[in-house]
Order: C-alpha cells, then structure tokens, then sequence
C-alpha cells in the first residue's frame, strides 16, 4: 500500500524526509506525475507529491526573474509570465499529451528536475541555464539553499546546475527562480520542403552559422510532419524543415529575407507568419508528431555532424520516425513496439557514433527491463554514486530512477 | 599585515620538499619542474597579491597524462596541489601554500579540434581566451565569455571561477558555453564529462565543475561552443546627471524588451580617470555614464539605438552619443576595458565583486558611497550594469600602514550590503581566500554543510586547492578534529 503524503510547508516536508532517512525507508517524489511514465519504475511505501507547494513567490519583470516554489504549475508560471510579456527562455517541453496526460500540467519543480529543453535551446540555452535558485530539502531532511535571484552569482559552487536534471534523486525542490527573457516583438518561420535527411542537417548547420540568430531549427520526416495539425494549411505529409527567427519586426523581416534567399535553391520555400509561426512551435512543445501513437520513443543527444549517420545506423535495425531538433543535435525516435524498445541496437549504435539515447516512452514492463537513461563510464558513475551520497546518504528519495545505483 | 587566516603549513611535507621535487621530475617531462627559488616566486600569488606564499614546487606539465601522474603521486604522499592557469585570479584562487605543489596548465595550450558544423571548438584549456576566438576568427567566428582579463586568462581558470565579462548579458557565462571537459581527479583518475553535444547523461557533473574554484579536480581539455559573430555591433554612451536616472534607465531598457549585448556603468570617480587614460570622449560633466552595445545589420543596429535613445530620454540624459565609426567603437571600448588598469596607475585599489537585484542598483551605490565615505576611503564604479554585477573599486595607499587592512574592512562591508540587498557575494571573481570568511554572511551553515559534502565527494582529504571557498572551521581537518 503506498502511502500518500500531501505536505504543504517546508518544516513539515523536511520531518517526514528525515523520519524517513531514520528508518531507511524510500520516498518517491511526484510533482504532478506527468512524466511518472519516465524512468526507471520507483519501489517506495511512501509518496510525496509537492502539489501543495504553489504559487509564484516573487516576479519583478524588469529584472527579469520569477520565483515559484516547487509545485507551481507551468502553466500558472506562463499565465503569470504572459501579462508582462515575457517567457520561459527554454521553451520546457510539455510532455503530457505525448504520455497521455493531460496539457499544462508538469509542475515548475518537475521541469527543473527533468531538465528537458525546447527548441530555444540552441539560441537560449537549457533550462538548467535558466535557474539561479533554489530551495531545497536534502534526504537527511536539512532545508538549504543556493543560488539566489541575481544573474550572476559565483558564491561557493553551482548546485543550481548539479541539481537540474537530477529526478528528484539528490533533493526534493520546495522554490525554484529562474531567468526569464522578454517576448520579442516578432516571430516567423522559414520551411524548406522536401529535403533528404542528410541535406536538411546541412542546411540548419549552415543557418546556425549564419549571424541571424536562428531559435528553432527542427527537421520533421514525412511521416512526422504528418501528423501536425500546425502544417494543415501547407502539404502536411512532406519531409519539413523548419528556421525559426525572433526578434524586433524590422530584423525578422530582414533576417528571414536573408536566410530565405539563401534556401531557395534548394527546394520550395513556405513563411509562416507571426501566428502560424507561434502556433508550429506549440505544437513542436507538445511533441505533437508524437501525440496519439504509442510506440517507444527515444531522445537521443549527439552532434549534429553525425546525426544522420546515427540515425542510418539505427534503421539498419528497425523501420523509424525521426525528428531532428537542435539543428540536429536531438534526435526524437519513434521506433516499432519491441521487447526492449530497441536499446540494444540504439545503445550500440549511440556507443560506437557518440551520443547519448534516453527512453522516454515505453510501457511498464520494457521500463523496468531496460536502463532508460544512458548508462554511464565507471569514473563518472562511481563519482554520481559519489555525489548522490552527499545528498541523500541513506538512498531515499526516488531510488533507481535514473539508475539502479543512485 | 594580512587579516585573512592561513593554515599553518605541513613541516614534514616542507622537509620532504627535496625528494617530492625529485619524484616529481620523473613523473613528467624535462624542464616541467620549477623548483628554484625565482622560479617559484613568480608563482607566489595572483593578481589577489596582498598575499603571498612559496609553493614547495612548481609543475608545469604537457599533456593530461603528466598531470594524472603527478596528481596520483600527490594523493598517494598526501601532497596538496593547487592548480593554476595564467595567475589573474581577484579572489586569491590560485594562492599557493607552502606544503602545496602548483600543477599549472600553461604549457597545455593547444587547439585540438574545430567544428564549425557543430559549431565546436575542443582546446587544451591552457589557451587563453582570446586565443581561443583568434582561431576561429577568420571563419567570422568566436568565443562569447569575455572577461575583462581575456588576453591573459586561461579558459581553465574561467571554467574554474565560471568567468564572464560584458557581454555575457547576452551571451552567457562560461558554464553556458562549455560543453564537455577531461578532467583529472584528486587520485589521477581520468574523466570525460560532456562531449560536443549540448546535454550529458546522468547528473550535470560539469555543471558542477564550473566554478567550484580548482576544487574537484583539473581540468586539461575543454569542448566550448563558438558562435557566429554578428554583422556589426555599435556601442552609444549615455551620460546622466544622478545615479538614479542612470540606474532607471537600465531598468527601462530591460523591460522594454531589448536585450542589449552589453550594458556597462561607470560612475563619476571611474569616468575621469579612464577619461584621461583612453581619451574616449567620455562626459566629464556626467554623474553616471552607460555603455550600450547592440548587435546586427546595419539597420537592425539602427532601430535599436534609436528605441534605446527614446527610452533614455525619458530620464533626462546630459549626453546621448552613438559611435560612428569602428575608430569611436574601439575608444569607447577602451576606455572601459582599460579602467582596472588606468585607476592602478592614480592609486591602489582593491577591486570587489558583488551583485545585486538590478531594481536596488541606486540603492547599493548610494550605499557603498555613504561605506566609502565612512572608511574615508574613495570608491569608483565600473560594472556589468545589464546583471547586476558591480565592481567596487576602493582606492588606497598601500604604503600608509594599516591602509589595507583598513580597505579589506571596508570591502567587507560593501560585500554584506550586496547581500542584505537581496545578492550575492561574487559575481564572477569567485571565493578564493577573499570571501571565504563572509560566506556565513550568504549562506547558513547548513547551506554550507551541504556544500562542503560535496567537496568531500570529489576529493575526501581535501588535497585540492585547501584553504579557499570555505570557512576554515568547516574544512575536511578542522570537521574532524
Ligand atoms: C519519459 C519522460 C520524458 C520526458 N521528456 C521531456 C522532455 O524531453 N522535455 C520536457 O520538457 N519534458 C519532458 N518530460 C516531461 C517533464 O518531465 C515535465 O515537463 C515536468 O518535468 C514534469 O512535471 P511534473 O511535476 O508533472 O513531473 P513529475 O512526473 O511529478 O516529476 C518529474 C521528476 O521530477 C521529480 N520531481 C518533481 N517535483 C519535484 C520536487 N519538488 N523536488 C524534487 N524532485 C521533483 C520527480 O520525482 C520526477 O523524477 C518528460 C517526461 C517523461 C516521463
Ligand atoms: C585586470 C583583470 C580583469 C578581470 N576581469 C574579469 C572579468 O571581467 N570577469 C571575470 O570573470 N573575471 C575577471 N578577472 C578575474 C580572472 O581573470 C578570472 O577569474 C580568470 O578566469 C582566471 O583565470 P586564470 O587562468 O588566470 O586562473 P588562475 O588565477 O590561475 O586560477 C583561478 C582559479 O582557477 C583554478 N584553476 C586554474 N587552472 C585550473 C584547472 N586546470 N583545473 C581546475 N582549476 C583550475 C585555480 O586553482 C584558481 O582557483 C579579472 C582579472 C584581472 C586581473
């Protein structure tokens, strides 16, 4: 029977962590339990679910930081973000409807532990470079914090970034704050149609190395681009590569212009405006060429050099749907339900090209098999084992969800 | 006449000094072993150099392999080792110690591997900075952190103190643009963290790295993103009648929406004397002066400056004056990038390092000024305006005794304003031994605790770099004993 734990202050959440660091006893954290479907399944009596943990706490937007505590939803965070005109520079993926769960849910704790950027991220950086503080409870049940609210800060080490990305498996989150960047004033997109994987890798490298400050460069196979209702009104069903430039009007127009006239020969050439621009990357936030399928899928991280190769390498296995983002640098996979989800071959191929894949859709039974996050180097591992200890020395707080040993 | 505690050196090591020195000559490859005297003074301090101590040796190795080995000789031998790039550290970072050998990565200098498809760059971090953008410049690419210090400093010493400069308003700090690192461990364990992707498995291991101050390791080779420069950049100087109008001006121009690369701020004090260094055209009459740089086309650069115009208007400037021409750029460049230097030749100075929320920015000088004056002591401002980080500058006479000492007491108090404004201790010259006793002012010591755990993570005995960051009595030893 799992025991479900609702606390709604820091004192309150830090007593039953070091009541359960006494009796060994694990602790599995779930914000809102939008991506409870990722990861190694957690064995644990005992669920704390941050939920209670609301609201925004400061914003001052002409300093351009927000504060929330932990189970502040995004969308709260959005709404609250939008009235200034301002965002969330990453552009933090909402993986619900692609897991079967509702939009909007993660919660502002969740997405930092989970670290998982969007599109921005080549122009932005990722959402780990946005926070520049933290409270937190470690597995002893000691509240500290790090960081602050000041956007450069070199005051003892940056636990802010060793704890993004972590699951939930060093500290449970009770605040977060985090950057946050104006809206510009305009966005549009360039789609280029039709490009061979290969060429389409090309061609974003080539507008990532132009001085116009391309913010998405994202490239959808047929079968992917499909699936967007974002693409109705051009030929859905082409393979579609997409430049994203955002910036003051007059820039954009020039900046696209420019980029445009570049791309030309190479195929035809779409603009989408302001509104169709916003509504393509909503729809690429949401996975939405993933949403309604429910095939494994794959996040695999490389350099964009070698992005098609990997991807070669990996359909001499299995038949894929692929989706390049950062110019190529994250590939999303979709590949045939298997008993492994294809980790074998992807593993091998990401081993020998360089990389890393996490699996991050897969039922139960394939999760609890298969090491969903990449397994890691001996030194770096024992040095996690390492790390991990000094958190949360009795190995309570969501064990084996990234991996077996922390 | 330093107010800052160091421990008492290891005589046994000390009295060992004479075969460590021979050890060490073996492990790597000829000449790589200062042990003379005027050898190892030149590495007695930083630019931090009120203080001073001899390393029992100097190495300066050549590859990852030399550093592995005598990084696991010294962890055997229980050896400190203090790691070192180019020196300029503001913080005491790379202050030696008696019992402590310097492993120095000087000698490691090379480009290894540059991908402009990737947009990647991996280098032995004994590059400096500059060097680092001078290899890809031809391709029309750079390297964005951009530390006052980028001619001298090494990129190892900038992943350690996750260093920044004026335009990482926009761009980021270090830990923003490094995407993998080798890194030798305490015990000569060789490590790969990251590589030339943008995100690394498991937990932000180099995250953690950046900035944790030679502490956890060395690093020997470093994977940094280098990014397309832009089309044209110009700079306009902004001068205001009162600080409170040029702090509401930045104020406005963020919330307008415009990111400017760089934002820089000086006050009255700093204004003159780069003045009469750079010949920049800066206003004497000013209060304050603001340096705002915008990057694009040519008219991209165009409508920016004039919204940024039209958003200073509003708060009454005394002088609004855009750069035309890459000559006028490069002076008013100048005169900012040389202010540490042109204050050095009228005076000593000491040279702080706090942030603060950008909302309290009159607040804070209105502060340090009322500290100055109560220390008698005169205090010019320069700084990252766009990220609220100041730099105090306390000017003093070193030959007058008791002045120093006297100078660290007021920068002490300048550092706890910032933090009782709502910021930090350091911006971007890190911990070192300078701040290490006001991190109780930041942080609790469960804070610390946490920390300091981390610290035994990666290095147990606390051979790495002792002494710094930490309170003494939290230190691996004291905790003990
Ligand atoms: C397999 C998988 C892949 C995903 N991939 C992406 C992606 O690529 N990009 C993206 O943006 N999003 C991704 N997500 C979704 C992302 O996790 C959510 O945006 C958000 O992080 C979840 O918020 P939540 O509160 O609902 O999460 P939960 O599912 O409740 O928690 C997510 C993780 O954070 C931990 N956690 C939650 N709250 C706290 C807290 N206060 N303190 C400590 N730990 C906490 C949980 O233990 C868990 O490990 C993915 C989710 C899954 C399951
Ligand atoms: C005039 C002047 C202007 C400056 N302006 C700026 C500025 O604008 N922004 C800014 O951020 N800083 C500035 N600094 C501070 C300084 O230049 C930076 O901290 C710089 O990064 C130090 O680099 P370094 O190579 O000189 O490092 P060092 O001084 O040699 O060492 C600094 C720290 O790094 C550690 N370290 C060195 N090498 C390694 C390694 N291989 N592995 C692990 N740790 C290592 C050392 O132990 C020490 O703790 C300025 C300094 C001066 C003198």
């Amino acid at each position: 029977m799992t025991q479900i734990m609702r606390p709604t202050e820091e004192a309150e959440l830090a007593r039953i962590i070091a009541d359960h660091a006494r009796r060994e006893a694990a602790i599995e954290i779930v914000g809102n339990g939008s991506k409870q479907g990722i990861g190694r399944p957690v064995t644990a009596a005992t669920q704390v679910v941050t939920r209670n943990f609301r609201g925004v706490t400061l914003y001052e937007p002409s300093e351009m930081v927000i504060s929330a505590r932990a189970g502040t939803p995004l969308s709260t965070i959005q709404n609250e973000l939008d009235k200034h005109n301002q965002r969330l520079a990453a552009e933090p993926l909402d993986l619900g409807p692609m897991l079967g769960n509702p939009e909007g849910a993660a919660t502002i704790g969740g997405v930092v532990m989970a670290n998982l950027s969007g599109s921005r991220r080549i122009l932005a950086g990722a959402v780990r470079d946005q926070v520049l503080g933290l409270r937190a409870i470690n597995g002893r049940g000691e509240i500290f914090k790090t960081g602050g609210r000041v956007m450069k800060n070199v005051t003892g080490y940056d636990l802010c970034r060793g704890l993004s990305g972590s699951w939930g498996t060093l500290a449970v989150l009770t605040e977060v704050t985090l950057k946050v960047l104006p809206n510009t004033e305009e966005t549009r997109t360039l789609l280029v149609l039709d490009q061979p994987d290969e060429l389409a890798v090309e061609l974003m490298c080539a507008a990532m190395g132009t001085p116009f400050e391309v913010s998405g460069a994202l490239h959808l196979d047929e079968t992917l681009a499909g699936r967007l209702a974002a693409l109705d009104l051009i030929e859905k069903g082409r393979p579609t590569t997409a430049l994203r430039i955002e910036n003051a009007s007059p820039a954009v127009a020039y900046r696209i212009a420019q980029l445009s006239a570049r791309f030309r020969p190479h195929g035809q050439v779409v603009e989408l405006d302001h509104a169709a621009s916003i509504r393509f990357w909503r729809a690429i936030q949401r996975l939405q060429f993933l949403v309604g399928t429910t095939g494994p899928v794959w996040r695999i991280s490389t350099a964009p050099s070698r992005a098609t190769e990997v991807v070669r390498a990996i359909r001499g296995y299995s038949e894929l749907n692929v989706a390049y983002d950062w110019s190529g640098g994250l590939i999303w996979i979709e590949t045939p339900a298997s008993a492994d989800a294809g980790a074998a071959d992807i593993r091998r191929v990401v081993a020998t090209l360089g990389g890393h894949g996490t699996l991050i859709r897969a039922s139960e039974t394939v999760r609890a098999g298969v090491e969903c996050f990449q397994p890691l180097e001996p030194g770096v591992m024992s040095l996690s084992r390492r790390l991990k200890k000094s958190f949360d020395p009795a190995g309570i707080l969501n064990p084996g969800r990234m991996y077996v040993e922390l | 006449m330093s107010t800052i505690e160091l421990p008492t050196p290891d005589r046994t090591i000390i009295g060992r000094r004479g075969t460590i020195v021979q050890d060490l000559m073996r492990l790597v490859s000829p000449g790589s072993v200062i042990s003379d005297d005027d050898g190892r003074r030149a590495f007695e301090t930083d630019a931090f150099t009120a203080y001073k101590r001899m390393p029992l040796a100097v190495v300066l190795p050549r590859s990852t392999d030399e550093i592995s080995r005598v990084l696991a000789y010294c962890h055997k031998h229980g050896i400190k080792v203090v790691a070192r790039g180019a020196g300029t550290s503001l913080s005491g970072g790379a202050l030696p110690a008696e019992d402590a050998v310097v492993v120095g990565v000087s000698r490691m200098n090379r480009v290894l591997e540059v991908n402009y498809e990737d947009r990647t760059a991996r280098v032995e971090t004994g590059i400096t900075n500059l060097q680092i953008s001078a290899e890809v410049a031809e391709r029309g690419f750079f390297y964005a952190p951009d530390p006052s210090s980028q001619l001298a400093c090494s990129l190892a010493g900038n992943i350690a103190m996750n260093s920044g400069g004026a335009h990482c308003l926009k761009y980021g700090v270090t830990t923003n643009n490094l995407l993998g690192a080798k890194i030798v461990l305490v015990d000569g364990e060789v490590i790969e963290l990251g590589g030339n992707h943008l995100d690394a498995p498991g937990y932000d291991l180099l995250g953690l790295f950046v900035g944790s101050e030679g502490q956890f390791g060395i690093a020997t080779e470093a994977t940094v993103r280098i990014l397309r420069v832009a089309e044209g950049a110009r700079p306009m100087l902004l001068g205001f009648g009162s600080i409170k109008a040029a702090s509401e001006c930045v104020s406005g121009i963020i919330a307008s929406g415009i990111l400017p690369v760089a934002i820089e701020y000086m006050d009255k004090p700093a204004i003159h004397v780069c003045e009469a260094f750079a010949k920049a055209g800066y206003p004497l009459d000013a209060e304050a002066l603001l340096i705002v740089e915008v990057e694009g086309s040519p008219d991209e650069i165009e409508a920016l400056l004039e919204r940024i115009g039209k958003i200073a208007a509003a708060h009454a400037p005394t002088t609004v004056r855009v750069s035309g021409s890459a000559e006028e750029s490069a002076a008013i460049w100048k005169g900012r990038k040389s202010a540490f230097g042109a204050i050095g030749r009228i005076a000593d100075y000491l040279c702080m390092d706090g942030t603060i929320p950008l909302g309290r920015l009159a607040d804070a000088l209105a502060g340090i000024g009322e500290i100055g004056e109560r220390f008698g002591f005169r205090v010019a401002n320069i700084f990252h305006a766009g990220d609220g980080n100041l730099h105090p500058l306390i000017l003093y006479d070193a030959n007058t005794p008791g002045e120093v000492e006297k100078a660290e007491a007021c920068g002490a108090e300048i550092m706890k304003l910032c933090v009782d404004l709502g910021g930090c201790l350091t911006g971007e010259h890190g911990v070192g031994i300078e701040k290490r006793d006001l991190m109780r002012y930041q942080y609790s010591d469960t804070d610390l605790a946490q920390q300091v755990r981390i610290k035994d993570a990666f290095d147990p005995d606390w051979l790495l770099n002792p002494a710094k960051v930490f309170p003494l009595d939290l230190q691996r030893g004291a905790r003990r004993a």
